[in-house]
């Protein structure tokens, strides 16, 4: 490991309109190291990388690039000076094969044929040195995620990059593809290559980088050795105050039975079973965690409950009113008149309409109620209302209920969907990833409503892909593979249990 | 609306100077309104326009015109030109009478023309045409011609001028051969009826593979496609409206002619030399508004026994001693 | 997303008015390009649309039409739905407008008449909506598509029923009788006295479609329907979430925006022709498609855009007419310029406007 700069950013300013995204950024990335840039959503991070791959300009400030000072303006320029970058959402060809996708872009000479031969090889040659194994002939819309992921990489090695800048990597993959990619770089790193990692996770940058930035509100307020830090001074780092990690609680005092489940079966839009056979019980009192990595069948077991998605079989029973999904399809408007809240896992597809107000979002769900219309028209004096005691309570900022959800930040939007669904007092509450996006300031408050409504006595059922979301609020753990139950476990059991159940590598029907 | 009213005001000040530059009271020369088909439509309008340019040809005139874009529009322009001391003014095709009407009574001193319509005022000169008698020269001529005994018609849209087409055509035909099968196609319900020449080739094409060996098109720009896929065909086209003998000389058996051409220019002609009559001028073949071309494109084709047949024909109905059935009359074909 | 918001008043002022100048910009060019001078045309297009009373009538008339069947387009817009049925619904609308006429003109008044024809108009304008919008609803087939195929159903229909069933016995032209008075719709001439529209058709529609502005605003923007209609439009995942149906959403949308079209015939049929005729929808239900553009759906800006649309086309006859080497065509040009600006082309000036108008008052816009 050498100790000479591979990138070196100084007094990087970066303004859109009144929004002042980079603030005097400093960052010094030593060669042949992985270094972590952390912060919360809307910190900065993702802007630094954009003038760092010649997306945006910098206003004032300059980039140094093994010790040279550049200028890029656009991102070939940054391939050039060896910079490559593997985007959250992949820039790729689906309908193409992997060598297709590698090339593309570089295909060096008129005639492919020679390119591809060409290419072929050097190819081979990157996936024997970085363990980067993948069929250069397979149609890449056919590939995992975390193998769509290892063509990004190919790609830009295949580019030269020397510097490689991968942003939230792990948000679309499973533990076991994580861990891969991990290894992956850590191969990187070992051939020299220096590593940017961009990431909102604290456990990823304790578990792979050499050292770590910390940005707040575009700001760099941190570097450290990995080494000489710790999670908690990171969170408080990226937040500005301490941060509680772990949610306190008491034990549940589970009542009667609020949400009875029996044999649901659904089948999705392209004929196969995505849910099999599952019942289960929620009561009151008790958070029932909902664990698997995402794809195993809880999305649609959420929208079958919600009365979304229809069912084949199975019979529920929601605060005392029997459903027979078999024979009846019942409507989200009917289930929630029956008392069930539900706060969807992707916000901006289903919980909120972005381009509509903070207040009209406030009733979205609850708009055929009494209680907001004045005759044939909305009552809108009703609605705002209820809207400014939502933003109070929920502390949303900035708290006006004129402004669009789309300006809100994502801790925001979703305290505005949960405030919604949690303020009509329902029995029971679905909840679906609460806390994908969001900072952790709002983690906090949210895991905390969370546990407040189930000591009120209310059930809920929450479904989360991140396994410690899910231990430190479940009071009871089912885990999901493939459509089905696959066990059920205490919060405090071993996390490699769960991990293994989760990948169904050990079958125990409940 | 006081503030719409005053704008109103303030744009009415602004524009005095544009409104004093605008000529009042101009020329005497005529003016003619076209219908929404406009004067290249190649058919009725560009009948018309024939008309105006042989009239500036032979006298120093100049003839004003407008294409109407849509209906609402017609009025104006009548009463624009009116107002502007133009003599005649000349509105073309049907879907201007009402206009012609308003106009005529606002303006009762100034001459209007219609064609292919009545409009019952004192000083509107309104021409309308036989259509019929002309038809059934065509059928006549075409049932001579035919080899298989099966002729074809392509109208445009099924409206009572096509029909009324439709029906001396089938008259004409019958009473030249008793046995003979009429195929008759219109091209569609939209405007576009009259200006689609692969619809028209289409349809001719099916005729022809019914068997049908002389189609006549009565469709406007749509029957230039018919007229292409029957000499594409080997068969036997007829033209109508203009002479289109030429356009596939030996294969266009001739041209029945509606002399929209003849009108303008005998209402533009009589109101320059001060002889202009308003009332009904109904043209047929006597009169000379419809007739049948006899060139050296289809020479060879037309025989003797048809020239001879067609003049017979043409003679008796204009003497009356065959009257053509007018399907517009009482709306149903005798056969 | 757009980038950021702007004032109110940029965004519904200045970005319309620099459209609409660049618009006449390129049209001043293609004038010059053939020999005319540009001012004056401008001053012939404003002076005959605005300047004089019947310039102003005929102005409205067709502003009118364009309300009406640019109301119809912004309210399926509002659920996402494109209806470019506008010209078919518009002209069976004239069919229900006829027959109310020709069934009582003989024996009430036209005020009696009148709310027969607004309810025959809509009724058959909304029929005419439900079958693409029950197949879109139910069956998922694209109401662009089966709209457009309906406008070729609506002509076949009509010029049949014109042709056969009800066209005035010995007439050349496919068209009905001419209602009596008790079938016309009194021209806002008759009806007061302070300002003259020469003999421009303007009548009592141009009120009801006004009244229709109102009505719109007021479904759209303060009803649980509303409401509904535009969830579904913004984003119809999270109006099924929400309980909504989307099968009664889009048939009830079609069936408003349907009735809309098909009200555009009281102006031509009942206001200004006095007869049922083929093709008096002229295009008017495809320009509505622009008009709903420009004016970004909301009624407010739909008058103001129908009105723009009624200069063209006013102006733009009395432009050819007065400048016959500005053929109708050229009028055409410099409408599709107009189009071609203020729709299309809607966001060539914005990214500008927005980094000059950008308010220090926006919070963090995602900056991630």
């Amino acid at each position: 490991m050498t100790e000479t700069a591979a990138i070196e950013l100084r007094g990087v300013n970066k303004s859109f309109g009144a929004v002042h995204a980079n603030k005097d950024i400093d960052l010094l990335v030593k060669k042949g190291t992985i270094h972590g840039i952390i912060g919360e959503n809307g910190a900065g991070k993702s802007t630094l990388m954009s003038i760092l791959y010649g997306f945006y300009q910098a206003d004032s400030g300059s980039i140094h690039v093994d010790g040279v000072e550049v200028k890029i303006s656009d991102s070939r320029q940054a391939i050039g000076l060896g910079i490559g970058m593997v985007h959250q959402h992949f820039m790729l060809v689906e309908s193409f094969t992997v060598l297709e996708n590698v090339i593309l872009g570089a295909e060096g000479g008129a005639r492919l044929a020679d390119g591809t031969q060409r290419a072929r090889e050097e190819l081979y040659r990157l996936e024997q040195d970085y363990e980067l194994k993948v069929d250069p002939d397979a149609i890449v819309g056919e590939l995992a995620v975390g193998l769509q992921q290892r063509v990004e990489i190919l790609k830009a090695l295949f580019r030269g990059a020397e510097i490689l800048i991968l942003d939230e990597p792990t948000g679309v993959l499973t533990p076991s593809e994580a861990d891969h990619l991990f290894k992956i770089l850590n191969v990187l790193k070992d051939q020299g290559k220096t590593v940017l990692l961009i990431t909102h996770k604290l456990r990823e940058i304790m578990a792979i980088t050499d050292e770590v930035s910390v940005m707040r509100r575009g700001e760099m307020v941190a570097t450290r050795k990995t080494a000489d830090t710790s999670m908690s001074e990171l969170a408080e780092l990226m937040v500005g105050r301490s941060v509680l990690l772990e949610v306190e609680k008491t034990p549940a005092q589970p009542k009667q039975t609020v949400l009875d489940v029996q044999n649901l079966r659904v089948t999705d839009s392209r004929g196969v079973r995505v849910v099999k056979d599952v019942s289960l019980q929620v009561k009151a009192g008790e958070i029932v965690g909902i664990a698997g990595v995402s794809g195993n069948g809880q999305s649609e077991l959420l929208e079958t409950l919600a009365g979304i998605r229809k069912a084949d079989h199975g019979i529920i029973t929601l605060a005392g009113n029997t459903l027979d999904l078999t024979k009846v399809s019942p409507d989200p408007a009917e289930i929630r008149g029956m008392g069930l809240g539900h706060v969807p896992e992707d916000r901006h597809r289903m919980g909120l309409i972005n381009s509509f107000s903070e207040y009209e979002n406030a009733i979205l769900g609850y708009h055929q109620s009494e209680q907001y219309s004045n005759g044939w028209l909305l009552d809108r004096s009703a609605i705002k209302q209820e809207a400014r005691d939502a933003i109070e309570k929920y502390d949303i900022r900035p708290p006006n209920p004129d402004l669009k959800t789309a300006n809100f930040s994502g801790g925001n939007q979703q305290k505005i969907v949960l405030a919604r669904e949690i303020e009509r007092d329902p029995e029971v509450l679905l909840v679906g990833q609460p806390t994908r996006g969001v900072d952790i300031g709002a983690i906090e408050f949210i895991h905390k409503r969370l546990i407040e409504l189930r000591d009120q006595g209310k059930g809920i059922l929450l479904v989360s892909v991140e396994l410690d979301e899910i231990r430190s609020l479940a009071d009871r753990i089912i885990v999901m593979f493939d459509g089905a139950i696959v066990g059920e476990r205490e919060p405090g059991a071993d996390e490699t249990e769960l991990g293994l159940l989760m990948a169904g590598v050990e079958g125990e029907r409940a | 609306m006081v503030t719409l009213r005053e704008r109103v005001l303030a744009a009415m000040a602004v524009f005095a100077l544009g409104i004093c530059t605008l000529p009042t009271r101009g020329s005497a020369d005529p003016a003619i309104v076209y219908s929404v088909g406009g004067k290249f439509d190649g058919s009725f309008n560009e009948s018309a326009l024939q008309g105006v340019k042989r009239f500036r040809q032979e006298t120093s005139a100049d003839v004003r015109e407008f294409e109407l874009e849509r209906d609402a529009q017609s009025l104006q322009a009548l009463r624009n030109f009116a107002s502007r001391g133009h003599v005649p003014v000349v509105a073309i095709g049907f879907n201007q009478a009402s206009a012609v009407e308003a106009a005529a009574r606002e303006f009762p001193d100034a001459p209007f023309a219609i064609i292919d319509m009545v409009v019952d005022q004192p000083n509107v000169a309104s021409y309308v045409f036989k259509e019929q008698e002309g038809a059934y020269l065509a059928g006549l001529l075409a049932a001579m011609a035919t080899q298989t005994g099966t002729i074809g018609f392509v109208g445009g849209m099924d409206i009572p001028i096509v029909r009324r087409f439709l029906c001396g055509y089938k008259l004409g035909a019958a009473a030249s051969r008793k046995d003979i099968n009429v195929l008759s196609a219109m091209a569609g319900d939209t405007p576009a009826a009259f200006a689609d020449p692969v619809r028209g080739a289409e349809l001719a094409r099916s005729q022809i593979a019914q068997g049908a060996d002389v189609i006549i098109q009565a469709a406007g720009g749509t029957g230039i496609g018919v007229l292409q896929a029957v000499a594409d065909a080997g068969a036997l086209g007829i033209g109508t409206d203009s002479n289109q003998n030429g356009l596939h000389p030996g294969q266009i058996l001739t041209s029945i002619r509606k002399r929209v051409d003849q009108a303008v220019y005998d209402s533009f002609k009589s109101s320059a030399e001060g002889t202009f009559k308003p009332g009904i001028r109904v043209l047929g073949l006597a009169e000379g508004g419809m007739d049948w071309v006899l060139d050296d494109n289809n020479d060879e084709l037309i025989t003797e026994p048809m020239k001879s047949a067609a003049g017979f024909a043409t003679e008796a109905i204009a003497s009356g001693k065959i009257q053509v059935h007018d399907v517009v009359s009482d709306g149903a074909c005798p056969l | 997303m757009s980038a950021g918001q702007l004032p109110r008043w940029v965004d519904y002022g200045l970005i319309p008015l620099l459209n609409l100048a660049a618009a006449f910009l390129v049209s001043g060019l293609v004038v010059l390009l053939i020999g005319e001078n540009p001012l004056e045309a401008v001053e012939i297009l404003l002076w005959g649309s605005l300047g004089f009373g019947e310039g102003v009538g005929f102005t409205l008339f067709y502003a009118t039409n364009f309300i009406f069947t640019g109301l119809a387009v912004a309210v399926a817009f509002h659920a996402g739905l494109f209806n470019i049925g506008g010209e078919g619904q518009a002209y069976v609308g004239g069919l229900g407008v006829a027959l109310a006429c020709l069934a009582l003109d003989q024996y009430v008044p036209w005020w009696v008449t009148m709310p027969v024809a607004v309810i025959g108009a809509a009724l058959m304008g909304a029929a005419w909506a439900f079958i693409p919008a029950w197949l879109q609803a139910k069956r998922g087939s694209h109401v662009v598509i089966t709209t457009i195929m309906f406008n070729f159903i609506a002509s076949s229909l009509m010029v049949y029923l014109l042709v056969n069933v009800m066209a005035k016995p010995g007439s050349m032209q496919p068209e009905t009788r001419t209602f009596e008075e008790g079938g016309r719709l009194p021209f806002l001439n008759d009806l007061q006295s302070w300002f003259d529209f020469g003999t421009a058709p303007v009548n009592l529609s141009l009120i009801i479609a006004l009244i229709a502005c109102v009505l719109v605003w007021v479904v759209i923007w303060r009803t649980r329907l509303g409401y509904e209609i535009r969830s579904f439009g913004a984003n119809a995942t999270a109006a099924v979430y929400a309980g909504m149906l989307p099968v009664r959403i889009i048939i009830v949308t079609m069936l408003i925006s349907g009735g809309l079209s098909g009200m555009m015939a009281l102006n031509e049929i009942m206001g200004s022709q006095h007869r049922l005729l083929i093709e008096f929808v002229a295009g008017y239900g495809f320009v509505g498609i622009a008009v709903a553009l420009m004016g970004r759906a909301h009624p407010v800006g739909i008058v103001l855009a129908a009105i723009l649309f009624g200069m063209l086309y006013q102006g733009g006859a009395e432009l050819s007419f007065e400048k016959p080497a500005i053929t109708r065509d050229m009028i055409v040009v410099i409408q599709g310029l107009v189009i071609l600006f203020a729709g299309a082309l809607e966001n060539l000036f914005r990214p500008a406007l927005v980094r000059i108008f950008t308010p220090s008052r926006v919070p963090a816009v995602q900056a991630g």
